[in-house]
């Protein structure tokens, strides 16, 4: 099984290094990523934001909605982390506080005791 | 946590390092324009700095930045980045598109103060949520 694995890996690796042969060669520029908007932004970023830093011209500027969707998912991440591990507060009448209402805690209540949703047995 | 060790060097060399990391992070978000930097780095080296008085002072920290303050920071600043987005919107253009926020200002000059409050806005959102991420982990969230 070893051997299979270290055989499959050998393979794989040869199939990436065949691959390399397509790449264009380093500072081509009738390479795919020399030709397309890359030559605006040299051009005209500063032109057009007077902005000296390019990189911050593309982060911030041309690219701002994709900018703006990496920086919703660090929120994301910090929200649910809070979600995920929030130590549930007691309530004043000793019952746990959390996440979910007390509707929502009498319905699971009553599935758990068969009663059905709505008390009936349905 | 419950004390701050028992360690007066660390406590001393901390509380005299997290203004010069603050600073020091104020200058990589605004100059990002000219040098290598930006939002999401500054933000990360402020929350080093708060993080570094959560490890160092203990309980302590919490009156300085309380547990509610990071996620409180990081929304405003999700907040603020989206309405910036939606000024130029008022002015018939697309999401973000900072040449048309303010009228009667020249098209540049607009893109480089919205890049510039993007990046301010960025920094303030990562540095809240990297807060958030590490109470939350340390302390179990709010209480």
């Amino acid at each position: 099984m070893k051997l299979f694995a270290i055989i499959l890996i050998g393979i794989l690796a040869g199939f990436v290094v065949w691959g390399t042969n397509d790449l264009p060669e380093r500072g081509d520029p009738t390479s795919p990523a020399s030709t397309g908007v890359s030559t605006y932004y040299i051009e005209n970023a500063y032109t057009d934001s007077k902005t000296p830093n390019m990189v911050t011209a593309v982060l911030a500027d041309y690219r701002g909605f994709d900018t703006f969707g990496e920086a919703v998912v660090v929120v994301a991440a910090g929200l649910s982390c809070l979600l995920i591990l929030l130590r549930r507060r007691r309530r004043e009448d000793g019952t746990e506080g959390g996440l979910f209402s007390q509707a929502d805690a009498e319905k699971a209540a009553r599935m758990a005791a068969g009663e059905g949703l709505y008390g009936d047995g349905t | 946590m419950t004390s701050r060790f028992e360690s007066v060097f660390l406590y001393v060399v901390a509380r005299a390092m997290v203004p010069l990391i603050q600073v020091f992070a104020f200058y990589v978000i605004t100059h990002g324009h000219y040098s290598p930097g930006g939002g999401f780095q500054g933000g990360v080296m402020l929350a080093a700095s708060i993080i570094l008085l959560r490890v160092s002072m203990g309980d302590e920290s919490y009156d300085r930045f309380p547990r509610e303050a990071g996620i409180v920071i990081a929304g405003f600043g999700a907040l603020a980045f989206a309405l910036l987005g939606f000024m130029s919107m008022l002015f018939g253009g697309n999401f973000l598109e900072y040449a048309l926020a303010v009228p009667g200002m020249s098209a540049d000059e607009l893109r480089y103060w919205g890049i510039f409050f993007a990046e301010v806005f960025i920094g303030f959102l990562v540095w809240g949520a990297l807060v958030a991420i590490y109470d939350a982990l340390e302390t179990g969230g709010v209480e």
